[in-house]
């Protein structure tokens, strides 16, 4: 499975959350791998660990209560897990930058739009104030942003949502990082303006030829941007595929509730199909498949054994070894 | 009791409403202008049925359900409930209106008391207006609950112990304890996970079936709205661009805004990139007064007229009506 051109790898990672007796296993056991100018898709709702797993490739969990339980992220031949924390920061916003969702509380509102794209920069390359200031109106530029002479003196308060944005992406590209993570950076955004930051995102990735890694919890944005998706589920990864793959031929009963459960104008007057229940609390997951509570196709089995990945093949995955045996059967 | 409205199927009416807020500043607070958070909107709720308001985020639609629940006062304009103006009605006019307009707010994390038990929040309501006391009472709270999709002895329980779906359907019993007949409904499941959202689409459409419930359904979601409404009504800046029936508003709209609003919702179809119409990105911050049309500086068919003078709220089609000067002439 390991191609050339993989750009990072995960390999059975294991998050932990610990308090009191608690144990919250944010991320229980993913693999992934981004290949260079690829895009890829963690998709999941709340608490399924997208954002832990994102979290940890930057080394950003805090230790404790947070607790790296076991795997490896190798990222140019080194195991970021295993990085003293100055190694660690020459490759944080250098190497791999990271976009948040919340724009306004994710810029500082005593710093201006200059001081705070140049930050990484001037931490990470030797360059002069004139030559900072030039990079910074150009960085403006490539991501839209109009008349960014003005702006570079402006405070974030005086930025609309969506320029806010523009700002952190910006940020993020000033070290021309081999891979940005971007970690729902339209959720908090109006319609219209989300389908600017995907389209600038789509031509960014494609004239300077970088890694993204997107985690979104909305399928229509995935269906639009994404080469590869992997869908969490409670910590782990349920099914992974292409985009067609994973949205015209979803193997796993969660990917296919979801799918199935999307309200569109098609469905109107049909009763919209749900998966019933809630998301289980990490810190007491149900034994054996973590969705099987919720499943359709849960036989006794499915609440023992851990499920393992069965193979579609051409690279398409998913965690349910009931429907897997279930399609052998027919054919 | 929902069969009261003969010849009149329309049970709200809104007519030219306007809310304007003022801007204070320096030492005396003195007033420097005003925001148009609403200005001139105008759409009708028929029995039974669901408006769906959308547009973006500080476009006025919270605050069209404000002035609806009389939370705010109108500057201007009627709102006619069941054929009475009750855009002038004061408190005490309005305490019998109140349990027929509830309301069911996005966040069910911060619109239950969280000290209050559910049994208690939902009662709250039959309480104030004296509805119902005793085992009567209690034989209600328990039947609520079951319409809503849950188990009784939830009654005892406090909001926390509850997921966001859970609250979600606990407001939506609080709000429907009085009897309402219509219920306003602001972002109900923009807070929610995207496995839960179908679920609370459902009972809102169960119960809409069961209880001849009028929604304004308030959502910056066009999927939801695309599923759930009959009447679309398209906000942007304070007034309405477009309102039209569902069907029609998808298939042919005629505001450049709403042409944007829709080429702009992500479709859950890979492979299938259509054009989207990218807007200018809007780099003024809220004007105080507008002059002509409130879209200028990001429409794609502007005229010099758009910008001297805007155009009212015009027909362009059977129950279709829009904002624009091009739209009223074709």
């Amino acid at each position: 499975m390991t191609n050339d051109n993989t750009l990072i790898s995960v390999r059975d990672l294991k998050v932990y959350f610990r308090s009191g007796h608690d144990c919250a296993r944010a991320v229980d056991g993913i693999s992934f791998e981004i290949r260079q100018e690829e895009t890829v898709c963690l998709v999941g709702e709340s608490g399924c660990g997208k954002t832990v797993s994102a979290l940890s490739i930057l080394g950003l969990i805090p230790i404790p209560p947070g607790e790296i339980a076991g795997g490896r992220i190798l990222f140019q031949g080194k195991n970021l897990l295993e990085l003293a924390e100055e190694d660690m920061q020459k490759i944080r916003g250098n190497h791999i930058a990271m976009v948040f969702q919340e724009p306004l509380t994710s810029l500082n509102p005593v710093f201006t739009i200059e001081d705070q794209i140049g930050e990484a920069v001037r931490i990470h390359k030797n360059i002069g104030a004139g030559e900072l200031r030039d990079r910074c109106i150009q960085l403006l530029k490539d991501v839209g942003i109009p008349s960014p002479v003005q702006r570079l003196k402006d405070y974030p308060h005086q930025l609309s949502g969506g320029q806010r944005q523009r700002v952190m992406i910006a940020m993020a590209l000033a070290c021309d990082p081999d891979l940005i993570i971007a970690d729902e950076p339209t959720t908090a955004l109006d319609v219209t303006v989300q389908a600017q930051i995907l389209q600038l995102l789509k031509s960014i990735q494609e004239t300077r030829s970088m890694s993204v890694l997107y985690i979104t919890h909305d399928l229509g944005v995935v269906a639009n941007i994404a080469d590869r998706v992997y869908v969490m589920y409670s910590g782990i990864v349920t099914e992974q595929g292409n985009t067609a793959q994973i949205f015209h031929d979803a193997r796993h009963p969660y990917t296919q509730g979801l799918l199935a459960s999307l309200p569109s104008r098609s469905k109107r007057g049909k009763r919209l199909f749900s998966i019933p229940g809630t998301v289980p609390n990490p810190a007491y997951k149900p034994a054996g498949c973590p969705f099987h509570p919720r499943c359709p196709h849960a036989i006794p089995i499915c609440g023992k054994e851990y499920p393992k990945m069965c193979d579609y093949g051409q690279a398409h995955l998913a965690r349910c070894p009931v429907l897997f045996e279930r399609e052998d059967g027919y054919k | 009791m929902k069969s009261k409205s003969k010849d009149k199927p329309m049970i709200l009416r809104v007519q030219n409403l306007k809310k304007y807020f003022p801007i204070r500043r320096g030492f005396f607070q003195k007033i420097a202008g005003w925001v148009e958070a609403v200005d001139d909107v105008s759409f009708e709720i028929e029995q039974g049925k669901t408006l769906g308001l959308v547009g973006e985020s500080g476009c006025g639609k919270t605050t069209v359900a404000r002035l609806i629940l009389k939370l705010l006062k109108p500057d201007h304009g009627k709102i006619i409930f069941r054929g009475i103006d009750i855009g002038k009605f004061t408190e005490k006019e309005m305490k019998p209106i109140r349990k027929e307009i509830q309301i069911v707010f996005q966040d069910p994390f911060g619109s239950l008391n969280p000290r209050m038990t559910t049994g208690l929040s939902i009662e709250e309501g039959l309480r104030i207006l004296g509805i119902k006391r005793g085992e009567r009472r209690k034989e209600r709270l328990e039947k609520l609950l079951k319409m809503v999709g849950m188990s009784p002895d939830s009654a005892n329980r406090y909001p926390h112990e509850f997921s966001g779906g859970q609250r979600q359907r606990i407001c939506i019993a609080r709000a429907l304890s009085v009897d309402p007949s219509l219920v306003v409904c602001d972002e109900p499941i923009s807070a929610l996970d995207v496995s839960i959202q179908a679920q609370i689409i459902n009972l809102l459409k169960d119960l809409q079936e069961r209880l001849g419930l009028s929604y304004l359904f308030i959502s910056h979601d066009l999927n939801v709205v695309s599923y759930l409404c009959s009447t679309i009504s398209v906000m942007y800046k304070g007034q309405i661009m477009e309102s039209a029936p569902a069907e029609e508003l998808f298939e042919n709209p005629r505001h450049p805004y709403t042409l944007s609003l829709l080429s702009a919702i992500p479709d859950p179809v890979p492979g299938k990139r259509r054009k989207i119409k990218l807007l200018e990105p809007d780099l003024y911050d809220y004007p105080m007064t507008f002059k002509g049309c409130r879209f200028q500086g990001r429409c794609p068919i502007e005229e010099p007229r758009c910008l001297e003078e805007n155009i009212g709220f015009e027909k362009v089609g059977e129950k279709h009506f829009a904002r624009c000067w091009k739209a009223a002439e074709k």
